[in-house]
């Protein structure tokens, strides 16, 4: 039997260089849908050669929405390499930064790219659907937007220098102390930001309970899940062990680092330039699992902050205990992380140690490989390198956030493309469901290329012979 | 005050330029108050620019096919074109690969790494072409403003655009001009 192709692409290419191939049956029904992520850029290529201590200036230039992220992976290999244990004002500083960088990434996500949706609504005209109508739709809310982002960004910047690539974290600590001015105005905020995110919680919550039953059908199925925490199970965004959930949540297994070559191993699939990782001992298929918010929230038992903690048992009574499934729950759960987050900060700036200025141990490379691993805003974030004795790079390997989602991602895209697409009569209402599957998982698609806000987007139907006989476009 | 029409695009880069147009804060708001208006950018719906865009932004090095498509689109769509982040004003850390032939790039990313079980090279007509050498904008179209740093500095950004939109010509001296 021929099938028949919808294309769903972003035009422009640029908007994280995504599309959709949806393949239709005859009688307009969906058979099979394909999320292609096309970029490819080569950072564990030609890394090689380079002096390891470059490598946490260098690969944060991977992604410029989680750079910190990839500054303290790749930091935390090159400790590995050195040997050493960091000071304990190292840990404290560089995690204040991973908060930091949660608190901005998180927080822009949801009101400024997934918002739109849920405030204007899945249906509003889309001239208007994104962040410009958000401002003139209820300009206090945006303003609070503008606000949680720019404070996130703020912690990076009074801590580390620099809002965008510091070169604050280096093999075997970080390169300043934190200045008494700095941790007071850090303190200030964390109050009002906390209220703004709660608003945030009450939209989302408020979405949920109108929606509900679309929220539990919308890209819903079952998963692996895997996240980092701490030795008790709560919830751990820095340094902690890697826990993984089967799809009934149950922990399967929980592993340091150092071991996570016997626990994933990711697979190529020819359309696209993004690998697939799995979870090794169950294989592929079986062994496919989803990070970021919702997988890290069905891997907790709890969370270790109060005010986080409170929504945590709301959210584990989504779905009676059981885990989580629907891909709409992804932006509650980041908003119950960037309260913890926030809470978090409020904790490391208390701890007496803080303002400690010995900062840095030094070493020469002494081992031949190094492992770095944090829960980046969009899921785990591996980076391993091997190097010679004088510590210049042999390879490298990175497993990258949005990495483990794509499976997901394209699963979420099938379930909604053949939930809502009626190959007969195409609607621009139907386009942004597609959208908004991908959206949920807050791509970021530079770390494999990223897409920010909305993908303007055309779907083209074409028969069996090639002849394009339906199309709809959203300019 | 007169409309501007601002539009935008990234190709081969890490998006941190566009982070440093949202690090404006509250004086993206203010700019756009003024009179800026965002035409087609990551951050809003519209697919390819208005025909009488004023400024187009080009995040990113030029690094495949569809790249030179979409930076060629922007110079016929543009009165001016900023090149804003080294990616774009000389092509930036993407250009590394350059001195890796395009195989051995694509065999340790798909083939060789530690974690890939039974890889390949994808090779899917949907995926777009890599070019044998990842260029800066320059050499594909004519750009008329570079503002330089690894990101630029928002001050930076912020000076530029509120020149143009108070119809001068922007310079950057001093702490604007930071090769960071």
């Amino acid at each position: 039997m021929d099938k028949k192709k919808i294309t769903i692409s972003p035009v422009t290419r640029i908007e994280g260089h995504a599309r959709v191939t949806i393949f239709l049956n005859d009688d307009g029904k969906v058979d099979e849908a394909y999320l292609h992520i096309d970029q490819f850029r080569g950072f564990e290529k030609f890394s090689e050669g380079r002096y390891f201590a470059e490598m946490p200036v260098i690969t944060p230039r991977i992604c410029g929405i989680c750079p910190i992220s990839h500054h303290l992976a790749s930091a935390k290999a090159t400790d590995d390499i050195l040997g050493v244990e960091i000071p304990k004002v190292a840990k404290l500083l560089r995690e204040l930064i991973h908060m930091g960088q949660i608190i901005q990434s998180h927080s822009m996500h949801f009101f400024e790219l997934a918002g739109p949706d849920l405030i204007l609504g899945w249906d509003a005209d889309p001239r208007i659907r994104n962040v410009v109508g958000l401002i003139q739709a209820n300009p206090e809310l945006a303003l609070k937007a503008v606000k949680l982002r720019k404070y996130g960004q703020r912690i990076i910047e009074l801590v580390a220098g620099r809002r965008i690539h510091p070169t604050f974290a280096i093999p075997g600590g970080v390169n300043q102390a934190l200045s008494e001015e700095a941790r007071d105005e850090i303190l200030s905020g964390i109050d009002e930001m906390i209220s703004y995110i709660q608003e945030g919680i009450k939209i989302a919550l408020d979405f949920i309970e109108k929606n509900k039953e679309l929220c539990d059908k919308f890209a819903s199925f079952p998963s692996g899940y895997m996240g980092l925490v701490k030795e008790d199970g709560s919830l751990e965004l820095y340094d902690g062990k890697i826990r993984f959930m089967d799809k009934f949540g149950n922990v399967v297994k929980e592993f340091k680092e150092k071991y996570y070559l016997k626990y994933i191993g990711e697979r190529v699939e020819d359309w696209s330039y993004l690998k697939f990782p799995y979870y090794k001992p169950f294989g592929w298929p079986e062994g496919v699992y989803r990070v970021g918010p919702l997988g890290r929230l069905n891997a907790s038992d709890k969370i270790s902050t109060p005010l986080a903690n409170e929504e945590f048992k709301k959210y584990k009574e989504m779905d009676n205990g059981k885990p989580v499934e629907g891909s709409i729950y992804y932006h509650y759960a980041r908003l119950i992380e960037t309260i913890y987050a926030l809470e978090r900060a409020r904790e490391i700036l208390e701890d007496p140690e803080v303002m400690s200025k010995d900062t840095f141990v030094t070493g020469k490379p002494t081992n031949e490989e190094g492992i770095g691993v944090v829960e980046a805003p969009r899921g785990t974030l591996i980076h391993h390198y091997w190097v010679d004795e004088k510590g210049t790079i042999e390879k490298v390997n990175l497993i990258v956030s949005t990495g483990h989602n794509n499976w997901a991602m394209s699963k979420a895209v099938e379930l909604v493309a053949k939930g809502f697409i009626d190959g007969k009569n195409l609607t621009e209402g139907m386009l942004n469901r597609v959208e908004g599957a991908i959206r949920c998982y807050d791509p970021c698609l530079s770390c494999s290329t990223h897409a920010i806000g909305k993908m303007p987007i055309v779907i083209e139907l074409y028969d069996s012979k090639g002849n394009l006989i339906n199309f709809v476009k959203r300019d | 005050m007169k409309k501007i029409k601002v539009a935008s695009i990234w190709c081969e880069s890490c998006s941190g330029c566009h982070m440093s147009i949202l690090d404006m804060d509250e004086r993206l708001v203010e700019l756009i108050n003024k009179g800026l208006e965002l035409n087609a950018t990551p951050i809003t719906d519209l697919k390819v620019p208005d025909d009488d865009t004023d400024i187009g932004i080009i995040e990113g090095a030029v690094a495949t096919d569809h790249h030179e498509e979409e930076v060629k689109m922007m110079r016929e769509k543009c009165k001016f074109i900023v090149a804003i982040g080294d990616c774009a004003v000389f092509g930036g850390i993407v250009t590394m690969r350059n001195y890796v032939p395009l195989n051995e790039l694509l065999k340790r990313g798909y083939i060789e790494t530690e974690s890939t079980v039974d890889g390949k090279i994808p090779t899917s007509p949907e995926l777009g072409k890599h070019l044998p050498k990842v260029k800066a904008v320059n050499e594909v179209i004519k750009v008329d403003y570079y503002i330089p740093g690894c990101p630029p500095s928002a001050d930076a950004i912020y000076h530029v655009l509120k020149e143009i939109l108070e119809g001068k010509t922007p310079v950057l001296t001093g702490e604007l001009l930071k090769y960071e």
